[in-house]
Parts: C-alpha cells; sequence; structure tokens
C-alpha cells in the first residue's frame, strides 16, 4: 500500500498467504492483511487458529505453502535476509541464552545485527534501564523470573531497532502484575514502531492494539478496531435498572425510545445499539420511578470472539 | 564476524555448564593415569598401553565425548526458541556452523594439551613429534564436532546422548584405542580402515613415535577428506532441520 507521495504507508502486506501441514492440516488458510506502520496489531485467535504459523512466515521461519508477503516492502521469499534485516521477533517460549547475563544477551543479539560493539553496549545498557532490568544486567538469566525473561526478550528484539516487531504470545503465562507492566513497556512503541503481536487474551488486544484481526482455524474472520467491532458485530449495549414504582407507562414510554425493553424479576432490562443513560433516567423519573440500581453493559470483545470462535464466521470487511 | 560473536556464546554457554570443562579434560587426565598404572602393574600388557601408544588412543576417547557435547548442545538449542531468534536474524547457514564448531575446536585443544601434560609427567619425553600431532588431532576433532552436529541436527535433546555415546565405542573400538587392530584382523579391521579413526591413531602415533610427517602423508589424506565429507554432511543435516 502506497501514500500520496509515494512511500509505503504499510509495513507488512499480507496477500493470500496459505500454509499446509501434511495433506489435512491447513494452518493458514488464504490470508490477506494490510498492517500499517507505526500501528500496535494484534492477532488474536484461539490455541492453534495459525497466529504462530502467520508469524513465523512473515519472520521467513516457515515457507508459505502459496501465497505472499512483504514486509516492509521486502519480499518474504525473494529477499528473506533482507527481512531479516529489518525486522525482530520475540518468540512464543522464552528465547534467551540462559547461561549468559542479560547484557551478554543484548550485546550478542547486537553483534549479530552487525551492530558495532560500542553502540552496541551503550544500546543495551539504555533497553535493559527501559525495560526495567537494568540493575540486574550482570546477573545470569537462568534466574530470571518468568516476567522478567519476557521483558529481557522483547529488549533482546529491540537491539537492533527493527522497523517490525514481531511478538509471537508476549505475556502468555505471566502474572497479572507482570503483564501489566508488559503493556506498558508495549504501549510505549505505539506510533513509533509496527509491532505485531498475537495473544489469545481477549482483554490485551482490546487493551493495546490499534486494530486487531481475529483468526480461527487458519482464516480471517474479523478485522477492524476493537471499537468496530464491537459495534458492527455485537451492537448491543444493556442497561439493567432496579427501581421502586416502577409502572408500565414507564415501560411504554421508555419503548417509545428503545424497541428491547423487558421487565423480569422487578428488573428493568433496556437493549440498543446505542444507550442513553440521561435519556433512560428522565424517562423513568418523569414518571415518578425512583432509580435504586443501575447498571450498564457496553458490547463484550468477549461475546463476539466467543461467538466467532465457536464457528461462526464475521463479515471480513467489517 | 557475526560467526564468531555467535561462537563466542556457544563457548561461554558450555563453559559456564559446571559439568562440561571437568568432565572433557578431567576425564581423559584420570584414564590416561588409570590406564598407565595399570599397565605398570601388570609387565606383560600389551604396548598399546605404553604411555606413547596410550596417549593418542586417550585423545580420541576425549575428542569422541566432544561428539556426544556438541550433539546435546545442538539438540538443546534446536528444541529452544532462542534457535528461532537465531534463525530470523541476518545469519547465513556458515555463521552457524563456525559457531558451532569454533568453541569446541578450542575444547578438543584444551583437552589434547591436558592429556600430553599427563603422559609428560607420566614419563613421556618431550619432543617436536608431540606438536607436529595436532595435524591430526585437529581435523580428528573436526570429524567429531561435526558428527556431533550431525546428531543434533537430526535427534531431539533425549536421543542424541545416546547416540553419542553410541559413536564413542565405535570410534574407540574400531578406531584401535583398546587393541591393536591387525591382531584382530578380518572384517572388523576392514571395516576400521574404512574408517578415519583408525588412520587417525596410526599417524598420530607415528608422529608421537618420532616418525616423519611424510610418512602418514595416505592417512592425512583419509583424515581430511572425512572432514569434509562430515562437515557437508553436518551442514546438510543443519540446514535440513532448520529449513523454512
Amino acid at each position: 500500500m502506497k501514500g500520496e507521495n509515494g512511500n509505503l504507508v504499510s509495513a507488512v502486506e499480507i496477500n493470500n498467504l496459505s500454509r499446509r501441514f501434511g495433506k489435512h492440516l491447513l494452518a493458514v488458510d488464504n490470508l490477506n492483511l494490510s498492517i500499517k506502520r507505526g500501528e500496535i496489531f494484534a492477532l488474536l485467535g484461539p490455541n492453534g487458529a495459525g497466529k504462530t504459523t502467520t508469524i513465523k512466515m512473515l519472520c521467513c521461519l516457515l515457507r508459505p505453502s502459496s501465497g505472499n508477503a512483504t514486509v516492509m516492502g521486502k519480499d518474504i521469499l525473494q529477499a528473506p535476509q533482507a527481512v531479516k534485516q529489518v525486522i525482530n521477533v520475540s518468540p512464543q517460549e522464552t528465547a534467551v541464552a540462559r547461561n549468559l547475563t542479560a547484557l551478554e544477551n543484548l550485546i550478542l543479539m547486537g553483534k549479530i545485527y552487525g551492530i558495532n560493539s560500542g553502540k552496541t553496549r551503550a544500546r543495551a545498557e539504555e533497553l535493559l534501564e527501559m525495560v526495567g532490568l537494568g540493575k540486574r544486567s550482570g546477573e545470569a538469566v537462568k534466574r530470571f523470573s518468568g516476567g522478567m525473561l519476557r521483558r529481557l526478550s522483547i529488549a533482546m528484539a529491540l537491539i537492533s531497532d527493527p522497523c517490525v516487531l514481531f511478538l509471537d504470545e508476549p505475556t502468555a503465562g505471566l502474572d497479572a502484575r507482570s503483564r501489566k507492566s508488559l503493556w506498558e513497556l508495549i504501549e510505549s512503541f505505539r506510533g513509533k514502531k509496527t509491532v505485531v503481536l498475537t495473544t489469545h487474551y481477549l482483554e490485551e488486544a482490546d487493551a493495546l492494539a490499534d486494530r486487531l484481526a481475529i483468526i480461527n482455524k487458519g482464516r480471517l474472520v474479523a478485522l477492524g478496531t476493537s471499537e468496530e467491532l464491537k459495534q458492527k458485530l455485537a451492537g448491543m449495549e444493556t442497561m439493567t435498572i432496579k427501581a421502586e414504582d416502577l409502572t408500565q407507562k414507564a415501560v411504554e414510554r421508555l419503548e417509545e425510545n428503545y424497541p428491547r425493553v423487558t421487565l423480569t424479576d422487578g428488573k428493568l432490562i433496556i437493549e440498543a445499539e446505542k444507550l442513553d443513560f440521561d435519556t433512560v433516567v428522565d424517562c423513568l423519573r418523569a414518571e415518578g420511578v425512583r432509580i435504586k440500581w443501575l447498571s450498564m453493559k457496553e458490547p463484550s470483545l468477549d461475546e463476539i470472539y466467543l461467538k466467532i470462535t465457536e464457528g461462526g464466521q464475521m463479515d471480513e470487511s467489517a | 564476524m557475526k560467526a564468531l560473536s555467535l561462537a563466542g556464546r556457544n563457548l561461554k554457554e558450555v563453559y559456564r555448564e559446571i559439568a562440561v570443562i571437568p568432565l572433557s579434560v578431567g576425564q581423559p587426565v584420570v584414564f590416561l593415569l588409570l590406564f598407565n598404572y595399570f599397565s605398570k602393574s601388570d609387565p606383560a600388557a600389551p604396548d598399546i598401553f605404553r604411555i606413547d601408544m596410550l596417549v593418542p588412543g586417550i585423545i580420541l576417547l576425549s575428542l569422541g565425548f566432544i561428539t556426544l557435547f556438541s550433539a546435546l548442545f545442538l539438540a538443546r538449542d534446536r528444541q529452544s526458541a532462542f534457535l528461532t531468534r537465531l534463525l530470523a536474524a541476518p545469519l547465513t547457514p556458515s555463521d552457524f556452523i563456525l559457531a558451532y564448531i569454533i568453541p569446541y575446536i578450542l575444547i578438543a585443544i584444551l583437552q589434547t594439551v591436558a592429556c600430553f601434560i599427563m603422559a609428560l609427567v607420566l614419563g613421556m619425553s618431550f619432543h617436536a613429534g608431540i606438536l607436529l600431532s595436532f595435524i591430526v588431532f585437529i581435523p580428528l576433532a573436526i570429524i567429531c564436532i561435526a558428527l556431533g552436529m550431525i546428531l543434533g541436527s537430526l535427534f531431539s535433546e533425549n536421543v542424541a546422548p545416546g547416540i553419542g555415546s553410541i559413536a564413542i565405542m565405535v570410534m574407540t573400538l574400531l578406531g584401535g584405542v583398546w587393541m591393536d587392530l591387525s591382531w584382530v584382523g578380518g572384517w572388523f579391521e576392514r571395516i576400521a580402515y574404512i574408517l578415519p579413526f583408525a588412520h587417525g591413531l596410526d599417524a598420530a602415533r607415528v608422529l608421537i613415535g618420532g616418525g616423519a610427517v611424510s610418512s602418514i602423508g595416505s592417512e592425512l589424506i583419509w583424515i581430511l577428506g572425512y572432514m569434509i565429507v562430515f562437515i557437508s554432511l553436518g551442514i546438510l543435516s543443519f540446514r535440513w532441520k532448520t529449513k523454512p
């Protein structure tokens, strides 16, 4: 994809990409995607959906069975070494040299990417500070906790200052605190680097990604921002109200504004694509209803995700 | 440069593993002490256990352990995500091969020097042939490392050491470490001389015994030929198992 001045605006272009393992397993099925420069893009899907296979193909670690992709305009089939020079990856499992110190791990990766020794050391120290490991830089990483190893792994991927950073399930298996700290780190890349991350945590995609693609059984089933997916796919906001003096007239008045109003077990449930808090409260107060308790629920990405990954397929243009 | 950086990492990984250096260097030295003691205790012990004949055999045994250690190291790396990270980096296959070979050549030299020092302590006299024997031991070491690369590429971390142990037995038995191959003769001797180890041991014994390099020409060609074949097979196995 090119911008008005002819410069590439997309960091990753995926065209009809497929990968088959053996005769029966189609891990990635005709995937088409365009990921913009500087965006944090999430590939979301259950285990075995084809996320890691997609990342491996984009990193030139796995050859597609058909189709192609470009990363920063470089063809993954024709120019894998050029692709490798502009990307870096933090793989799913802990990918560190266990008998080396944190600083040695970073310096090693810097040298492998051809950065000179002086620069590598300075950058390694800077990155270790950034990921909160500055004080542990001289320690052998085999003593590190899971969260520390993930942060180190991401720092190792950043040492080459890649244009595109692939993070394969960066927070899998981490406790809430470590996950939060990694989110803050990934968040800090927004607008500066193109980040493609895979995750099966909805919450993670929702919190971090500018756009997300839901993949199921190797196929792209939904694509858009989190808000777009919530609005276009799930649709319904829900308000639940417990009130005194609830009258049929009050219900009818609400029905003038919102077609789906139900009264069950003394609770009023209103559903609509867009609910306006003030309108509902004003309607009820005008009828003398005293609200005791009220809750409002936005359409959840969980609902969409579960709906899609249970077998349904949504409109890909969403 | 990239290969040297990766070789540096591999060397650190090896020497920081607590057991590897003591096992690699200590074990052949202890073997040398024990066999020397046995041969001194029995005046009828065969010549093969005389210190100048024994030391090249024990060096070959210690190189066999390098096959085992290098196979285990590569198999472990191959199964870890760290290799995934390296494979996603702009490294060439030759960078990988050199990086895996260089550290183990250094360990092989260390082992060989330690064995010679112990042999000198046990009464072997020092002469230029000892230094010259490195022209045999270094290609033999490369053969053993390349064999380790083949095993480490083809087999898992659990299986590779077992096969490495079998390789040690085969190379020491068919190399003539434990007995004079001409005594056994027949098919055993013929197979032994198809492989490079017996040629290597014969050549090293000639040099340590004071013979000239010119007298081991055919053995050297045999060993160097195997070295090229084994390195090629090592590269092919590694590429086959890590290809996209």
